[in-house]
Formats: C-alpha cells, structure tokens, sequence
C-alpha cells in the first residue's frame, strides 16, 4: 500500500526498514536499538528481521558510536547512527565536527563519509535534564555537515532516505515532541528536493519561519491569527544546512514581514542568521525588523518550566502582533 | 617525480607470507640468553640487546634472511634520512611544521613491515617509517606541513590512512574499519597507532572497548616515547600501559620500540592473531623521541641531556648495523650504496617540496561536500566576483 496514516515514529521505522532492504551497506547502531527498538521505538523490529549484523547494539559511549562509525564508512559502509537524546550528542562532538565533517576535504575529495546521525531533539515531553535540548546551530556552523530536520511523517520517511543515500555526513534531527502525530506517508511518491524550504499555508500579511517541533506551533498560530483576520505564511525549513533562503525571500518580498521561531536559544540561533540574510535580500521589502522567537539565554528549565521557556501560542502570536505593529 | 619504496616492501612482504606465527616458530638461529625480566622493565620483548647481540624469547621470535635484514636497515636508515630533510626543510623555511619520529625508526619499520597488502593502517601524524613501508610518496606526507594541503592523499591508494592530529580519534576510525572487516568476512587486519600521551583519551579507551566488545580485527600500537610534548610518562599512567589491555579484555605486549626485529615479530603473531579472529591486541613500543616534539618544541625546557643520551646507546638502527657486521649479512659496499641512496633521497625530497605549488584561491572550496552545498556555491561565486572586481583580477 503506497499511502499510510503513520505516526512521524512509525514513519522513521519504515524509512530505516526500507533502507535495510535496500542498501545491504546500511547499518544501524546505538544505544539499545536492537531489542528494545531504541527507547523511542524507532528501530522496533529491526534487528529481528535483519539481525545483529545489521542493527548494532553499542557499547554505552557516544564518541564510540560515531568514532567507529567513520571507520565503517572508510570500509564501505553507511552507517545510521542514533544518539539517544540530543543532550547526549555531546561526547561525541569532537569526533563529528573534528573528523567525520573534515575527513572528505582533508583526503582532497577522495573519500566519502556516507554517515546519517539521528538525534531526537527538543523538549515539550516533560523530561529531566539533558533531554530537551535543541542543539542545531552548533551541527549548521560546520562545513562539511548537513543539517535537516523534519515536521511530518511524509517527510520523516523521505528526508530519512535521502540522508541515508547522501554521500555526505548529515546530521538528522527528528522532533520528538511530534513522534506521536499522524500524517500520511505516500512511500511510492517522488519525493521533493532534501534541502528545499516547504510553503505549509500560505498568507499575505506575514512569514513565520520555523521547522521541526515549531512548525505545528507555527500552523496553530496562522489558524489562530486568521481568526482576527491576519493572514499568515508558515514555511517549513526541512532543511538547516543548506538552508532555502529562496523560499523564504520569495514568501517575504510578497508578506513583507518575517517572524523566526525556533526551541533553541535565540542568541546565535539559526534566527539570527536567518535575520541577517533575509534582511540583506529583502531590504527595501521590508516593513518591519526580522523578529525571533525561542529558547531564552538560559540552560534549558526543569520540566515544570518549560512552557515558559519554549515558544508557544501566546508568544508567537506576541511577536506578529508586534511585528504587524510596525 | 616519486620516492619509492616498493622494491624493499615488496621483498619484505613476499617472505612475510611464508613466515609462521610466534607460537609456532622452532628457529634455531644462534642467540645469547634474554636478561631476566626485572621489576623495572617488565616482560619487555627484545630480540637484538642494544649492543646487537641476537637473543631468545620465549613467545617471540623471528628467522629473516640477510636480504630481508638488510631491507629493514635500509628502511630504517632512509626514513631516518627524509625525516632529517624534513627537519632541515623546515629550518629553511619550506615547512611551517615538522614532527620528527628520530629514535623510533624500528618501532614504525618493524610494525610496518609485518602488515600485508590488504591491511589497513590509521597513523597519528608521526608515522613517517610506517607511510615508507606502505609505499606513500613520502613528500605525500609534506603537504600538510608546508600548508599546502590539510592531508592530501587518497587513503585506499595504499592502505595508509590520513595523519590525525587531534589525539586519538583514528583508533576509534581503526576500530570501525577493522568491524567493517569482520563483517566482510574478510581476513585482513588494520594496525593502529597512537602515542602515550594519546593513551589517556577517552577515544583511545572507548576503540579498546568497542574493539574487544565486537573481537574485531585491529591491533593498537602505542609507541610510549616517553615524552607528550613536555608531560613524562608519569603524567599519564600508574601502570605501564600495556597492562592495561588486561582489563579491557585483550593481551597487551611490551616491546623493546628500539629493536626492529622484535617489532616485527610482536605485530606479525598480533596481526595473525586479529586474522584468526581471535581480536584486538595491544602492543606498546617502548621507545624515545630523539628530537623534539615538532620543530616548534624547545624540550632543553624539561628534559635533560643525560636522559637523550642514555637512550642514544639503544639506537635501533646502530644496533642493527653491528649485528649485520657481526654476522656478515651486509658488505661494505651495501652501507656505501646506502650512503649514496639516502643522499638522492634527500635531494629528492628538497626538489619536490620547494616544487610544490602553492593551490588556487578557489580550492579552498572544494571537496567540503560530496553532493554540493548551496551556500558553498553561494560563497563560493561572491569570492570569484570580488577577485575579478581587481583591475586586472581573474575570477578563477
């Protein structure tokens, strides 16, 4: 059956399951991806149907993970890795940005680092520490790395295959927030391109920019907003590295208004670069200062704090008002 | 223009194939006693004392022909030889940077001759002897030095992974080669080095552990020259550290890095042990950084004259020439042939360096992404514009 009602999860499970089919080169590994199916499920059944060969359980050691899966690229592999939480990418930061992103330009484009890291990452599920961290700009600031992230389950099928086919290391961040949300999943379709922008409603008065977790957010608001008669445009990014700055100019010159939304801090956050460049092309289009909304310059709150912390409704809403206001 | 060493790694290898494992060795070729394991150096594998005298060890032995002697020695005295051009390159200018392996010729010659063909090595930055041995253009490994280039060769051309520089990070690069192996089925192995300073990184304890975990065929090779820039060993271990694969799981050796043919016998039977499926090994090279750390060190600053020179009597490549004297394996002719082989060497090298084109302005654009980055593109287009806004300026 080509289109499935999937949850974003279940969609990431068949995206991995058709890639093990495909490319007998895929492999799986991380913590407890093997019987358990990750903590989150998304490997659930993976390892049985194509055996411990395949879907790797690791020792407990992130850099471990990555560090061995650069050496099973050299051999011919493409390794999918999976970091548990996006806190916990951390220990194995060096190894991602000191290795696996220079290796290619360093062997003068002799060697290919096929590798995908999966990170679930942001926060809104109630954690402990360490679990909620939205940890993006610091992948999209380093060359030789991508950086993409999807909103729905069609995307998270799709971006997944591609990321799994690129020749390059890509850094795969899956809102999971969203895991649970159910979206349809055309796995016959032609998909899009991998580091194209998306238009998820379109509107006239005003651009909200945001990806991952925050594009649902973002869609609530437009809904909201419409109701007092603003009319609002979402782009989803999909992609944070090359980031579709085409898409955003064209929804821009047409709005003239831009609003960012993102779970990571705003300081030094892709907003701020989103900012600077939107601001840059669209100049003389421009009604009011590019306006960001996010994580506070802070170490991510205890759970019971976090919707204060997070952009939510209100907040975005506050930032159009604002915006419009100009 | 090319270096080569083909000629003598093959000759190595060729025998290499028929050699057997230490287990099962029965030489008989003449040996004095080994000195009695003290508390001080413990267990420490030498096949040829510093004097050049042959002697038995119990687990560890070798049989090589004068031919095969001679093609260590003249492996050794060559790196030996481009690794002073180097040093010179650099006090002329041509290099920004050099990192010197003087003193360590018959850890690297010995380790790197025991591997075949198939094999795969992952270096630290100082692996010149074992680049000799794979048969790497050895002004291959002056690119990056010069600036050049930030590593520049094709890895899979002989095996020999990129220089890494960042401590430790290749063993874990080894380690997944060497599962990528296993998976393979195949039978080849990946030697992988690292220095004492480097033994304290989590990397190098994480390659342990994954690499015992999943029995996969490496075998890391610690070459303890004593000093991590200015820190001393102590600095970084309690324990000398080939013990230290005990807990990990796997059998560590320590081997006198000075004498090239207990090198070489150490990581022969290691290697043949990873191909048996049998797992990692870790053998720590008991050896001495000659020279200082880079050419950038100052190390009159924390070591003294004495210790250099105490080890100066250990020289492996000296105590290889007595032994060759001793025995008749090599001629006068051999060591003047030598002589003039190391000076075209040397010559050879200076010529290709000072060659060595400085790249275009644009390639620092390449190869950042296999599938092409628009913002690269992007950058790339606006730095090109702003070249050619020059009177005279050319975009490419």
């Amino acid at each position: 059956m080509a289109v499935q009602k999937l949850p974003l999860a279940k969609a990431l499970n068949e995206s991995l399951r058709k890639a093990l089919e495909t490319d007998p080169k895929v492999v799986i590994m991380g913590l407890d991806v093997g019987k358990l199916g990750g903590v989150f499920r998304i490997t659930d059944g993976l390892q049985k149907d194509f055996g411990e060969d395949r879907v790797v359980d690791t020792p407990l050691a992130e850099s471990g993970i990555v560090g061995t899966a650069i050496g099973l690229a050299l051999r011919g592999y493409r390794p999918v890795v999976e970091i548990q939480f996006d806190g916990f990418v951390f220990p194995a930061y060096d190894q991602i940005v000191t290795q696996l992103a220079k290796m290619r330009a360093r062997s003068l484009g002799t060697v290919k680092m096929p590798v995908v890291i999966r990170i679930p990452y942001g926060g809104g599920i109630g954690a402990v520490e360490h679990h909620s961290e939205s940890p993006e700009s610091l992948f999209a600031h380093v060359a030789g790395l991508k950086v993409v992230t999807p909103a729905n389950s069609s995307d998270a099928y799709w971006m997944l295959q591609q990321a799994i086919q690129s020749d390059d290391p890509v850094i795969f961040f899956e809102p999971k927030r969203r895991y649970w949300d159910k979206g349809e999943v055309d796995t016959e379709a032609i998909p899009g391109e991998l580091h194209k922008a998306r238009v998820a409603r379109e509107g006239t008065d005003l651009t909200l920019v945001a990806y991952g977790p925050m594009v649902k957010t973002c869609l609530e608001v437009a809904a909201a907003a419409a109701e007092e008669g603003k009319s609002i445009e979402v782009v989803d990014l999909r992609s944070i590295s090359p980031l579709d700055f085409d898409t955003i100019q064209a929804s821009v010159e047409k709005t003239r208004r831009l609003v960012v939304v993102h779970e990571a801090p705003v300081f030094f956050g892709s907003g701020a670069e989103i900012a600077a460049r939107i601001t840059e092309r669209c100049f003389y289009h421009l009604e009011a200062p590019v306006l960001r909304v996010g994580g506070y310059h802070a170490p991510y709150p205890p759970a019971r704090l976090e919707e204060e912390y997070l952009p939510g409704l209100d907040r975005v809403l506050d930032a159009v008002d604002r915006s419009l206001a100009y | 223009m090319t270096v080569e060493s083909t000629a003598a790694r093959k000759t190595t290898r060729r025998s290499s194939g028929t050699k057997r494992t230490a287990s099962a060795s029965t030489s008989t070729t003449k040996k004095a006693t080994a000195k009695p394991a003290t508390a001080s150096e413990p267990e420490l594998v030498q096949l040829l004392t510093p004097e050049g005298e042959r002697v038995q060890h119990p687990d560890y032995d070798i049989d090589l022909s004068a031919e095969e002697l001679r093609g260590l020695y003249r492996d050794m005295v060559l790196t030996r030889r481009f690794d002073a051009e180097a040093t010179a390159l650099q006090r002329q200018g041509e290099l920004g940077l050099w990192a010197s392996l003087l003193g360590q010729e018959a850890a690297q010659i010995g380790s790197g001759r025991a591997l075949r063909d198939d094999d795969y090595v992952f270096p630290t930055y100082r692996e010149h002897g074992v680049a000799w041995c794979r048969g790497v253009d050895p002004t291959n490994l002056l690119g990056m030095f010069r600036g050049v280039n930030n590593g520049g060769w094709d890895p899979s051309t002989n095996n020999f992974h990129l220089y890494t520089i960042v401590l430790g990070s290749q063993t874990l690069h080894a380690t997944g080669y060497a599962m990528g192996i296993a998976k393979d089925g195949a039978d080849s192995a990946v030697l992988a080095y690292f220095g004492d300073g480097a033994s304290s990184q989590g990397d190098v304890n994480e390659a342990f552990v994954f690499s015992a975990v999943y029995n996969a065929p490496v075998v890391f090779f610690c070459q303890n020259n004593q000093w991590a820039i200015s820190e001393p060993i102590e600095k970084q271990t309690r324990v000398p550290l080939y013990q230290r694969a005990r807990g990990f799981g796997f059998p560590g050796v320590r081997v006198d890095g000075n004498d090239v043919l207990a090198c070489l016998a150490v990581t022969r039977s290691a290697l043949e042990r990873a191909r048996r499926g049998e797992g990692p090994t870790l053998i720590e090279a008991f050896t001495y950084r000659m020279a200082a750390h880079t050419t950038s060190d100052d190390p009159t600053r924390y070591r003294r004259d004495a210790e250099r020179e105490a080890w100066e009597a250990k020289d492996p490549i000296l105590r290889l020439k007595a032994y060759m004297e001793n025995e008749g394996h090599a001629d006068a002719a051999f060591f003047e042939e030598l002589e003039a082989e190391s000076e075209t060497l040397g010559k050879q090298v200076r010529e290709v360096v000072r060659a060595m084109p400085v790249p275009e302005h644009m390639a620092m654009f390449d190869h950042t992404y296999a599938d092409g980055h628009a913002l690269v593109d992007e950058e790339r287009a606006q730095y090109a514009a702003y070249q050619a806004s020059f009177e005279g300026g050319e975009a490419e």
